[in-house]
């Protein structure tokens, strides 16, 4: 009823075109965005942003990147939490070599040491392919992990052997360490966030990205119709671990607050945000988002939001009940719709479209 | 099919106002998260500890009506060692006026050193986390009483010292660690590598990955080529037993395998059968179910039936570990309400009570824990008081006292903790100085 | 479309010939480089060539027994590490399904087992008997696993792409992890290899003016694995359901089209794979212990895997070893350089490096790629 696009008639090709044609998807972006910037922070508890928003925001980030690489391009990759690492690493040194660089822009530059490791590590995808490639990119993975805990340069020889995050300010106010309100690590990562969707949004809808989508339904038949692998691979690796990257950078930096790579960039980490992608949604990047939503949201709502409802679940049944619904719900969404919560969502905006009168 | 799918609206926006809306915390009683971990790769070890913990506190409550009257309101949290989860637990928990932390995991103490003076609640890491932590001077929030991970290492030397008949004659000695390759595992090698320049030994290093816990063939070859004179086993987890097996396998004397307090589990040491007789473990509290305190849990909290430990492996190492570190958390709270004559406390005024915090050996004895433990005293600046240990050894069935109580090389270990702290505070731009006054008594 | 076909075997030789002979082939030049460079005096003691390519030679020679033991422990390790992986391929060959799950079915089957076990003795029934019992109902348990495991997870999205499949594993794994933390709690338990008349102890023997142990229990493991691998072998060589199993590994629809019924097939794999999770679980529990952290050991299987091919039951034999007695020669003379626990990452490197000359695997069906 509401969300129809009877007489809105496109002119030209560009708006035809457009990543949002239609003239309610773009009220509904908008509105996400002031919910997003104004809503939250305002209404939200400190423990709904330090503990649900702002590791919904990092995943997203590491998922859109892995979205690239598995989801535009078709190569599967275990080695995103590595890469993380690589950009969390990078940050830190930089902070502690230029101590007067904006921390912002630090996280932006560390991306692109995650990038040159990825494209280095992506090398054996122009002969390896599928699950082969997935666990291949399983070496780069173990090895930086290695590298995370043995070089003691890395972690500026901490006692601690874990990066350390010192205060930050920009402009005067106060955006890592401790005294780092939630509410302002919360803006700082949103604003990241969405300026690198917009960016992935421009990349994927350009050359690029159909490039990589060429490469990703048959590679030999996109080698014929003259797309050179070699660039389109690498790239690919290139972007999607620059994405990691960053998001491993903010996680460190606006969300852990310093931590240890046996533990926040472990294999696990790798998995996750591989699942993320999947029951998102291969190929889109709003999946990225829902992947995150259920994969890192949906189990703290599940351990803190029902006990807080009054039912009396806590410990380790809470954790025990969690393991058992998220991986049960998995299957469930998986049967009911193999191509990720991102079509379910397509397919509830067409239904919307029809409402009330679906015939 | 519409209703449901706004029932689910509903009720997902009830919940989702229910977590923003903080509860008010309860005037009545003091309110103990427990972060523990019964899930996960390392809860072999967690279980044990969680309800050594949950047990003591319990029955407290039972015997006594809580603490000075006030009841305890004791919550677990689970974070299956992993640190997202247990920062989710610290966010979760802290508005409801959490008096104390006990994070029981490096990676979780090491986020939440930074966070303790912000919200200000204290965090007591007993005998983990960060050895640096130990500074009061720096880490005013932090306690990790009774000893460090460095104090162990130094009361390692003195062990094979003991063995060897002297300090000097560990010359020339070699000295293998067997160490988990991440943070926790590699805490004790600046203080071995500082006395070993010192007193002439050499040290070896044995890193093993988490990953290959369980896989350390290798690793045990290695060392019967090195042939070392003592090994040192800084685990954890499913590497605890491993390593025994693996000792036991090697043919390396098991008498000369000592394990950090960590690697003091029943269970790491009943892996390896009748040959593991002669493990030993460092400890700084009693085992076994003899002690008056643990008696009394028996009879108010497992014989009730509040615990979810089976009753005959109450006494175990590590659940008396759990145990000793609720009794830390009680005695803050009680010195808190002495210091502060305040009933129901807040984080500050726990702060403030683990600071005055001194358990004599009177005190020891009117808790039942006479021989369960040493005194522990802390003070402003001394955040960890450096307190004696003794090796405990597995006879085949359980663990015994093997040693004295030794004191740790406190003089060895004191200025290094201190360069490390000042060094963390350097590091971390923006530390803030201790803005807490000492207390007069201390 | 691309599909991936079984190339046609040369009919002269066995399929497993070619790759032997090249990887010996590398393997000798290799070693004929070091003799020459650690002969001519290239590289001298103390650099860093000499310790990373001569020096380790020379202590395999002068201690022959520690390289014995050496070899000998990744002979078991790796024996171990290819049932692991045994338990991949056959899923993965009947289903297309990677299973992620495997790990966490390894610690689910030893902790059953343990927790059967440990019921009985509470009523008293203890010894043999019990321990065999609790084995035939383990089994029992595995069994209707695999029939659960077909009935709500593959059925319902059978023919969907390989990553979906994999995705739904993980959601299985959730499920059994929370499972059987429910049932049988965090605390570790020991296995219960004594009740199951698993030998203990060692046989020293003096040879190479040396001492070289060989554990009773890995030469039991490595006898029970090999005996599972070749019944397995012979179950899907020589019995009509294997036959019927390669048909279905070759093509879902042609078999189905013959009157195959996949539904039993997919049953059947994932219950052999839920013995080898088993048969894993005995015997990686008896080695450390039984804990959830049991599944880390899965992870090891995997560079077998892209070592062996996804799809070969004898590729992952062969990969196990090659990756088993690497690692542990490379941890163990190499390690040391490093600064040790290199073991993690060394088997992928490994397997990369094979990888590189054969992308699918030195076994796996070869990749036929049409337009």
């Amino acid at each position: 009823m509401f969300y129809r696009e009877a007489g809105q008639f496109k002119t030209d090709y560009a708006a035809d075109m457009a990543v949002f044609p239609i003239r309610q998807d773009r009220i509904g972006i908008a509105l996400i965005l002031l919910m997003a910037f104004v809503g939250i922070p305002m209404f939200a508890s400190d423990f709904i942003l330090n503990s649900v928003m702002i590791p919904f925001l990092v995943f997203s980030l590491a998922a859109i990147g892995l979205n690239i690489l598995t989801g535009y391009t078709g190569l599967i990759s275990l080695g995103t939490g590595a890469f993380m690492g690589v950009g969390a690493y990078a940050c830190y040194k930089m902070t502690t070599i230029f101590p007067g660089l904006n921390i912002i822009v630090c996280i932006l530059l560390s991306g692109f040491f995650a990038a040159a490791v990825g494209a280095l590590f992506g090398l054996p995808s122009l002969r390896i392919k599928g699950f082969y490639l997935a666990v291949a990119t399983l070496a780069a993975q173990f090895f930086l992990q290695w590298c995370f805990v043995r070089i003691p340069w890395l972690y500026n020889y901490n006692q601690s052997g874990a990066i350390e995050v010192a205060q930050r300010e920009v402009f005067g106010v106060i955006i890592t360490g401790a005294r780092a309100t939630p509410e302002v690590r919360y803006y700082v990562l949103l604003s990241i966030v969405v300026l690198l969707t917009w960016i992935a949004s421009n990349i994927i809808h350009g050359r690029f990205g159909r490039m990589w989508m060429a490469v990703r339904d048959m590679d030999i038949a996109a080698e014929l119709m003259g797309i050179r692998m070699l660039p389109a691979k690498l790239l690919s690796f290139a972007v999607s671990s620059y994405y990691c990257g960053v998001a491993g950078a903010c996680m460190m930096f606006l969300w852990y607050g310093g931590g240890e790579a046996n533990d926040a960039f472990s294999i696990n980490q790798s998995f996750n945000v591989l699942f993320m992608v999947i029951i998102g949604g291969l190929g889109s990047l709003i999946g990225a988002f829902f992947g995150a939503a259920f994969i890192s949201g949906f189990p703290t709502f599940l351990k803190f939001g029902v006990p807080a409802l009054g039912i009396p679940l806590g410990g380790a049944t809470a954790e025990h009940v969690t393991q058992i619904v998220v991986g049960g719900l998995i299957i469930f969404f998986l049967i009911v719709e193999p191509h990720g919560l991102a079509r379910l969502w397509q397919i509830g905006k067409q239904k919307l479209r029809t409402w009330p009168f679906p015939y | 099919m519409k209703n449901t799918k706004w029932m689910m609206g509903a009720a997902f926006g009830a919940v989702m106002a229910g977590m923003a809306i903080v509860p008010a915390a309860a005037q009545d009683s003091i309110y103990v998260p427990l972060l523990t971990y019964r899930t996960g790769a390392f809860s072999g070890s967690g279980v044990s500890i969680a309800d050594g913990m949950h047990d003591y506190l319990r029955m407290l409550n039972e015997r006594d009506g809580g603490i000075g009257g006030i009841k305890l309101n004791i919550e677990e949290c689970e974070t299956g060692y992993d640190t997202k989860k247990g920062v989710e637990c610290y966010e979760a928990t802290k508005g409801k006026g959490a008096v104390v932390y006990n994070p029981y995991s490096t990676g979780i103490t090491l986020q939440i050193i930074p966070k303790a003076g912000v919200d200000k609640i204290p965090v007591l890491s007993m005998a983990y986390g960060l050895s640096a932590s130990a500074d009061g001077s720096v880490f005013p929030w932090v306690f990790n009483p009774p000893v460090t991970y460095w104090d162990g290492a130094s009361v390692m030397i003195r062990h094979m010292a003991q063995q060897e008949g002297g300090l000097d004659k560990l010359k020339g000695k070699k000295l293998g660690l067997i160490h988990l390759d991440a943070p926790f595992g590699k805490e004790p090698i600046p203080v071995l590598e500082s006395l070993a320049k010192k007193y002439g030994f050499e040290v070896k290093l044995y890193p093993i990955a988490a990953a290959d816990m369980q896989n350390q063939g290798a690793t045990w070859l290695n060392i019967r080529r090195d042939r070392p004179d003592y090994i040192y086993n800084q685990g954890w987890g499913s590497m605890n037993p491993t390593a025994v097996k693996e000792a036991i396998k090697n043919g390396f004397p098991i008498a000369k395998l000592v394990g950090v307090w960590w690697a003091g589990g029943d269970e790491d040491a009943r892996a390896g059968g009748a040959e593991a007789k002669g493990y030993k473990s460092l400890n700084f509290h009693g085992s076994g179910a003899s002690f008056p305190v643990i008696q009394d849990i028996i009879k108010h909290v497992s014989d009730k039936g509040f615990s979810k430990f089976p009753k005959e492996r109450i006494g175990e190492n590590l659940y008396n570990r759990g145990v000793y570190n609720a009794m830390l958390i009680a005695e803050g709270i009680r010195t808190a309400q002495q210091v502060t004559g305040k009933k129901v406390i807040t984080g500050v005024e726990m702060r403030e009570g683990l600071e005055a915090m001194n358990i004599t050996a009177a005190r020891l004895k009117e808790m039942g824990m006479e021989g369960f433990a040493e005194p522990v005293r802390v003070s402003c600046t001394d955040h960890n008081g450096h307190h004696k240990v003794f090796i405990s050894e597995w006879d085949g069935t359980k663990y015994v006292k093997a040693s004295d109580w030794m004191e740790p090389l406190k003089d060895e270990v004191r200025p290094l903790i201190e360069a490390a702290a000042k060094e963390y505070a350097e590091k971390n731009a923006g530390w803030p100085k201790r803005a807490e006054a000492c207390a007069k008594a201390s | 479309m691309s599909t991936a076909e079984l190339a046609t075997p040369s009919p002269a030789l066995p399929f497993w010939v070619m790759p032997v002979l090249k990887t010996v082939a590398v393997m000798g030049v290799i070693a004929a480089v070091i003799v020459v460079l650690v002969t001519s005096g290239i590289a001298p003691k103390g650099s860093w060539g000499h310790k990373i390519l001569a020096a380790p030679f020379i202590e395999m020679r002068e201690m022959p027994d520690l390289l014995v033991q050496t070899l000998w422990e990744g002979v078991v390790a790796g024996i171990l590490y290819a049932l692991i992986a045994l338990g991949f391929v056959l899923i993965f060959k009947a289903s297309g399904v990677f299973n992620f799950a495997q790990g966490i079915m390894v610690v689910f089957a030893a902790l059953t087992l343990v927790g059967l076990y440990d019921t009985f003795a509470r009523y008293g029934f203890s010894g043999t008997l019990a321990a065999y019992v609790a084995l035939a109902l383990t089994l029992g348990v595995m069994l209707m696993l695999a029939v659960s495991v077909e009935r709500f997870v593959l059925r319902p999205l059978v023919n969907q792409p390989d990553i979906i499949l994999f995705m739904a594993t993980f959601g299985l794994a959730r499920l059994l992890i929370g499972v059987g933390e429910t049932i049988f709690g965090g605390s570790s338990k020991i296995m219960i290899s004594d009740q199951l008349g698993l030998p203990k102890g060692a046989i020293d023997l003096a040879i190479l003016g040396g001492r070289v142990t060989l554990q009773k229990i890995d030469i039991a493991a490595a006898v029970i694995a090999t005996l599972m691998i070749i019944a397995l072998a012979v179950f899907f060589q020589k019995t009509r359901i294997g036959r019927a199993l390669r048909a279905v590994a070759d093509s879902h629809k042609a078999a189905l089209s013959v009157g195959i019924s996949l539904n039993q097939i997919w049953i059947i794999v994932w219950f052999a794979a839920g013995v080898v999770a088993l048969v894993t679980g005995i015997m990686w529990g008896a080695r450390s212990d039984v804990s959830f952290g049991l599944e880390t050991i899965a992870l090891k299987a995997l560079p077998v895997l892209i070592l062996g091919g996804f799809t070969s039951v004898p590729g992952a034999i062969i990969g196990g070893l090659i990756i088993g007695v690497g690692e542990k020669l490379g941890e163990f003379y190499w390690g040391p350089l490093l600064g040790g626990a290199i073991e993690t990452w060394l088997a992928y490197v490994i397997a990369l490096g094979f990888l590189v000359f054969r992308p699918q695997g030195l076994f796996g069906d070869k990749i036929i790629e049409r337009i």
